[in-house]
């Protein structure tokens, strides 16, 4: 079936053209004026000649190239137990990678009581026959065409844009099992690129569905099983050119597709970053980021992309809305960036943003706090955020997660590190009466001038001395922010022996911090008796940001499902417990993962009849055909 | 844990209850004051820090909750903050606990004494028992005794403290604190004071809610307290009070703790040590005061037998279960937490709901003796044979007989009945009169309610001299003694016994009509017996099953019909209604013939018990019972709430009742079955 699509030819042969295009050394491009009308012009060059020197690209259009179908991240990078039973990461990415992690054992194993012997293997490959032919709208295929932009209707391509990574995501790909899938995959180069999908779209009533990262963890890229009309899924993902930077306002104009790893390591080239660093920056992308309201683990400094966005183009049915100049600040009425953050591709594409950028800091310094208890923790990081003195990142991890985080531990080196782990555990327990089963550590990370750093640093630790912290050194404090780069393939890992998981998170005033963990906790302990979970579940959270009034709240949950007849079911049935009681608790909705589908039925309460109304009717104004018919939200 | 079935109406003879232990035995059989100095390390709440009651009092004081009130009270009054601060700081200081373990030793050893010579067992299930435990370790705990007797809390203490529990601290009435020395004993055992009154008073119930609250959120100790507010002198439970339960669910509404138990306790005294002075009380004949020496003065008490007491842990009740799908504890979100708000209708009808649920968790575990079952019966006939001008009493073996039949019923009624299997019903129902012989008379085979306390009057005595009116009362004491066994059992038979007066009252047997009559008399009892809001419809369900069910009733295409063995249960439960009903007539008619325009509250139970003592001598009412003040009170506040009656309130007729005469006798007529219910039911709306 791939084979005799016409969009595939095309499809390679553009491939054979990118890779060609990556070999050629080269830097970013000299910033262009920024008028659509030349960005237009280079765009309609590109599906042919070598236009574009570009770096070398994360994303292929074929994502199947270097990702995983139904995983998390790239194919080369995963965690395995080797033949004598030790945890493994492979590949050559990452700081664990190519390292033995002698710890990961006896942790998985003693904390979900799951065993190396009870093995669920993935289906290994994808099969195509299982997915669903496309229903395509052949005229609409036709013009898109003729308009020279890219497409295929390869089951592949497909299936790898019709998921996020929610649990039943992957598990279902995991399974083999596909639901709806989109009936095709276009990939326009530039903003008139979409400006004309979006028009075709209309004329001929298809549905759209923006791609950008696919790292959504809220079901948004679940394609309604009720939609009839042919799906296009929109990938982005090509979209990924930085179009000038601006240094004497210190911005850049960036296309919507990059992800967030290019963009960084494009602006440090320059000696610029923009300092927005979500969890997910390896695979996300920026209009993912607007049309989630993401949030960066560096906000402290730089914000979140709600104060990073200085100007956003967006293509709807009714037609490009964007702002008539860069003020950095107008009262012009209800702000419209803020129908464009956060709309979860119900309304348009996002396909340029103008962004702060800031000079590289000088100097980053990471740290670590050991706490007697996760109270005296979380008092800490309050009074951080009130003297507003909080570094770029500072996160507090529970017990649990201070247990998983070491036993994430690679395998030591020499025995004088092994002996001054030793040294030092004592000291905490022993010397200074922590208890091992209710310490908690902080991480930190500082960043800037080499100078003020070491005095932020100071004072931060000043601040923690007082709530009986103590320095528990650099190595804790970087470990702990690799935890979150690696913890979805852990996710895989687990999965691959009868245990699964997932995160979510939430934004919570001060005051109901402590409480609002506890309960929530609990509460998926609760639950998960309750729905015949053999073996108690790891259900663990941390503090990730601070605010003025409030922090956000992250939590991990994980159980093993032998024994259980749908553990997908169990699984959702317990997630969806636990945002009851974060709701419950004062807790709101989602902090940056956004609503998607999976939290919409929550979305009346939490905004209002009237506020659902304003969104439906900006909804009903802008997309009246519901060409992006994702429905997200609402 | 804490199951969702609180309470399940569906047949009772399926409940399940645990066995019992005498924890007396054991202290009969080695040494008291060992016990006494035994080694004490109970299980303690697993997220528990401990802290001295100092630092608990320091807690509170400092607490966002008082300071948020000391403001307003600032604000209000223009005093100084600090000046408050010191109020605050006594209220607390004159509120607070200092549980000691040495004075619970000294409890422990003198109550092994006392209750050794007082009481035959102590009986306590000792499942019961590791299910509190079990509860105290995960999560904060509120014990929920029913109150029968002032031992009630000592005898708590007692149990929790041999089983090697955490001691609870407990709620307990200033008037306690009167009593020097006693008072500071109590305190020193765990009981903390609250004043009984303390209406406006902003600043006192934000001291009371945060110290109660402080103690069961960081789990100190189980808290604990009586729902029904008082001691109940009738035997019955009373209609809860919400105030504490209020305060303890409120930190888990406010998400402060994850959950929280609720553990109802029913304790049965097979003899009240208070008998005959509750009758007294009721009757308006005054109680003798409060003293240090007092309840333990009269030598009289110490030398008898009061038979055994039963105590019962029932399954702990989750808040957190009880207000699943009930409260969106999301109104909580939008106000800072500490700043005190009344809780909005919602909050109220949950915690009105769960108080009742509880106490009918407390009720259905209470242990049943045959002697209750023997007086009710004892108690009907008296009334029969008035009515008929026959000797007063019956013979013994009639009486075993019919005990044995109303035996078999209360089972099958899904009743705790501790009726020992392998003795002879003849020598069960003797013991149960000779332990009771204060109240009944037996010679030669022949039993009857005892006429007069203390010396009896032979018949062929002649009458003293006494006064018609104090005769009256000396018999009323027994009387009142005998109806509150009989209220033990009534919680077994109420609802059927509702059904068969339905049955009784109603114009037809067409099941709607005996369902109007019952959802009548039902709303018109509700404050005098146990029945949860809102659940008329399962509580005539209930009933139906179980009159059916036990072949009393069929029902044939929504007619009711009794069957022939039917008749005998529809009497006897018509005539445990029986006396309920007059009296409620009686209050009604007083109200529509005596009451004068200016009669208040106050003046209302002197003046209705006046109408009552003169319609029993001239035998216009049998009841004698019916001079108990709680059913005038219960009758009273039926009609405030239905809108019979009216209570001025301010100026100077402040609590004068305005009564409604034409509505009274409607409800009067319509309570004695001569007036269909449907008009009573429109009249009241």
């Amino acid at each position: 079936m791939a084979s005799n699509s016409s969009g595939g030819g095309s499809s390679d042969r553009q491939r054979i053209a990118q890779q060609r295009l990556s070999r050629i050394a080269g830097h970013l491009q000299r910033p262009a004026d920024g008028s659509s009308a030349i960005v237009a012009a280079e765009c309609k060059a590109q599906g042919s000649r070598a236009d574009v020197p570009g770096e070398e690209k994360t994303v292929p259009r074929r994502r199947q190239e270097v990702m995983k179908w139904n995983g998390w991240g790239y194919s080369d990078s995963r965690f395995f137990f080797n033949k004598k039973g030790q945890a493994e990461f492979t590949g050559k990415r990452y700081r664990l990678s190519g390292l033995i992690i002698p710890g990961l054992k006896d942790w998985f194993e003693g904390t979900f009581g799951a065993s190396l012997q009870h093995k669920t293997p993935a289906t290994p490959i994808l099969n195509s026959s299982a997915v669903q032919p496309p229903n395509l709208n052949e005229a609409f295929v036709e013009e898109v065409k003729s308009a020279g932009i890219p497409f295929s209707h390869d089951a592949e391509d497909r299936v790898f844009r019709a998921h996020g990574h929610c649990l039943h995501e992957i598990f279902a790909l995991r399974e083999g099992k596909f639901g709806r899938v989109p009936d095709l995959v276009v990939w326009p180069n530039c903003h008139n690129d979409v400006v004309k999908i979006v028009e075709l779209a209309c004329k001929h009533n298809v549905c759209l569905i923006p791609y950008g990262g696919g790292t959504s963890v809220s079901s948004a890229l679940e394609c309604p099983p009720e939609e009839t009309r042919s799906i296009v899924s929109l990938d982005t993902s090509q979209m990924n050119r930085i179009l000038w930077i601006d240094e004497k306002n210190l911005t850049a104009h960036v296309e919507a597709g990059i992800v967030g790893q290019d963009l960084e390591r494009l602006l440090n080239e320059s000696g610029y970053c923009t300092g927005h660093e979500p969890d997910s920056m390896e695979f996300s992308s920026l209009g993912g980021w607007v049309a989630t309201r993401a949030s960066g683990m560096k906000k402290n400094i730089y914000g979140n992309i709600e104060d990073l966005v200085v100007h956003v183009r967006m293509v709807t049915p009714q037609g490009v809305i964007e702002k008539g100049c860069q003020g950095p600040r107008m009262s012009t009425g209800p702000d419209v960036h803020h129908f464009i953050m956060g709309s979860e591709g119900t309304l348009g594409v996002v396909t340029e943003v103008t962004m702060k950028i800031r000079p590289m800091p000088e100097y980053q310094k990471y740290g670590s706090v050991v706490f007697p208890n996760f109270e005296q923790g979380v008092a800490c990081l309050r009074e951080v955020a009130k003297e507003r003195c909080a570094p770029a990142s500072i996160r507090l991890m529970d017990n649990e997660q201070f247990k998983f985080g070491h036993a994430l531990k690679p395998q030591v080196s020499s025995i004088f590190t092994s002996f001054l782990d030793g040294l030092k555990k004592f000291y905490i327990t022993k010397f200074k009466g922590f208890d091992p089963n209710r310490l908690c550590v902080a991480t930190l990370l500082f960043e800037g001038d080499r100078e003020k750093v070491l005095q932020h640093e100071k004072q931060v630790y000043d601040i923690a001395a007082k709530f009986g912290g103590l320095a528990a050194g650099e190595d804790n404090g970087q470990r702990g922010y690799m935890l979150t780069f690696v913890i979805a393939y852990l996710r895989d890992l687990g999965m691959d022996y009868y245990v699964i998981g997932e995160s979510f998170e939430t934004s919570v005033p001060w005051d109901r911090v402590l409480d609002i963990c506890r309960n929530v906790k609990a509460r998926i302990i609760r639950e998960c008796k309750d729905k015949g979970v053999q073996f108690s579940p790891l259900s663990t959270c941390r503090v990730t940001q601070t605010y003025d009034a409030g922090a956000c709240v992250y939590f991990y949950f994980a159980f093993n499902y032998r024994g259980l007849s749908d553990p997908v079911h169990v699984y959702e049935q317990v997630e969806h417990a636990a945002r009851e009681e974060i709701l419950a608790n004062g807790g709101s909705l989602s902090h940056h993962h956004g609503v998607g589908k999976l939290r919409k039925e929550w979305m009346r309460e939490t905004v209002s009849k009237v506020g659902m109304g304003m969104l439906k009717s900006v909804k009903d104004y802008v997309d009246p055909n519901n060409i992006f018919g994702n429905r997200n939200l609402l | 844990m804490a199951s969702e079935a609180v309470y399940t109406h569906r047949d009772p003879m399926l409940k399940k209850r645990d066995d019992f232990e005498d924890i007396l035995e054991e202290r009969r059989n080695s040494s008291d004051l060992r016990y006494a100095l035994r080694c004490y390390t109970p299980v303690l709440y697993k997220e528990l820090t401990p802290c001295k009651a100092s630092e608990l009092k320091s807690m509170v004081l400092q607490s966002d909750q008082l300071h948020y009130v000391i403001s307003q009270v600032c604000k209000e009054t223009g005093m100084a903050a600090d000046e408050v601060q010191v109020e605050a700081a006594a209220i607390l200081e004159e509120m607070a606990h200092r549980l000691q373990l040495s004075t619970v030793r000294f409890f422990a050893f003198t109550l092994s004494k006392v209750f050794k010579t007082l009481f035959r067992s102590i009986c306590v299930n000792e499942e019961g028992i590791q299910r509190l435990q079990q509860a105290i370790h995960e999560h904060p705990v509120v014990l929920l005794p029913s109150h029968r007797s002032y031992m009630d809390f000592l005898l708590m203490s007692y149990i929790l403290y041999t089983y090697d529990l955490a001691l609870p601290v407990i709620a307990a009435g200033m008037d306690f604190m009167s009593m020097k020395f006693v008072g500071e004993m109590l305190r020193m055992s765990g009981a903390f004071f609250i004043r009984r009154s303390f209406g406006g008073d902003k600043l006192y119930w934000a001291v009371f809610s945060e110290y109660v609250k402080t103690i069961l959120k960081n789990g100190f100790a189980p808290v604990e307290f009586f729902l029904e507010g008082t001691r109940s002198r009738t035997c019955k439970s009373l209609t809860p009070k919400l105030g504490l339960l209020n305060i303890v669910m409120d930190p888990f509404l406010k998400g402060e703790v994850f959950d929280i138990s609720l553990v109802p306790v029913s304790i049965t005294y097979e003899r009240v040590l208070e008998e005959a002075l509750y009758a007294r009380e009721l009757l308006g004949v005054p109680k003798p005061k409060e003293s240090t020496s007092g309840l333990f003065k009269a030598r009289k008490v110490l030398s008898e037998d009061y038979g055994s007491i039963h105590v019962y842990f029932g399954q702990p009740v989750s808040v957190r279960s009880l207000a699943q799908k009930r409260v969106d504890r999301c109104q909580f979100n939008l106000i800072p937490r500490h700043i005190p708000r009344k809780p909005g209708a919602d909050i109220h009808s949950f915690v009105n709901d769960s108080a009742y649920r509880l106490v009918r968790a407390q009720e259905e575990n209470m242990v049943l003796k045959p002697w209750v079952l023997v007086v009710s019966l004892l108690l009907q006939n008296h009334h029969q044979n008035q009515v008929a001008g026959q000797k007063q009493g019956m013979a013994l073996d009639e009486l075993t007989e019919q005990a044995v039949w109303l035996r078999d019923l209360s089972r099958q009624y899904g009743a705790f009945l501790h009726w020992p299997d392998h003795v002879s019903p003849s020598e069960v129902v003797s013991s149960s009169l000779s332990l009771h012989r204060g109240l009944v008379r037996i010679s030669e085979g022949w039993v009857q309610l005892a006429s007069e306390q203390g010396g009896q009057t032979g018949p062929g005595e002649p009458r003293s001299a006494v006064p018609p009116e104090e005769e009256l009362l000396n018999q009323a004491v027994i009387t009142l003694s005998c109806a509150s066994y009989r209220n033990q059992a009534l919680h077994i038979f109420l609802r059927p016994a509702l059904l068969a007066s339905a049955i009784h009252t109603a114009s037809s047997s067409n099941k709607q009509e005996v369902y109007n009559s019952f959802s009548f008399l039902r709303n018109m009892f509700s404050n005098e017996f146990i029945l949860c809001p809102g659940a008329t419809v399962q509580d005539f369900e209930e009933a139906c099953f179980l009159l059916v069910k036990t072949g009393a009733l069929q029902i044939n295409q929504q007619e009711f019909v009794v069957t022939e063995r039917g008749h005998r249960t529809l009497a006897f439960l018509t005539s445990i209604l029986d006396p309920f009903l007059q009296g409620y007539q009686v209050v009604c008619r007083f109200l529509c013939e005596d009451a004068t325009e200016a009669l208040t509250e106050k003046q209302f139970v002197p003046a209705v018990r006046k109408f009552i003592i003169k319609h029993i001598l001239t035998g216009r009412l049998r009841y004698i019972e019916v001079l108990s003040s709680d059913l005038q009170k219960n009758s009273l506040a039926a009609l405030l709430r239905l809108g019979a009656v009216r209570k001025l309130k301010g100026g100077e007729e402040q609590g004068t009742l305005k009564v409604n005469k034409v509505m009274v006798n409607s409800l009067e007529d319509t309570l004695g079955g001569k007036l269909p219910t449907q008009k009573a039911v429109v009249a009241r709306l």
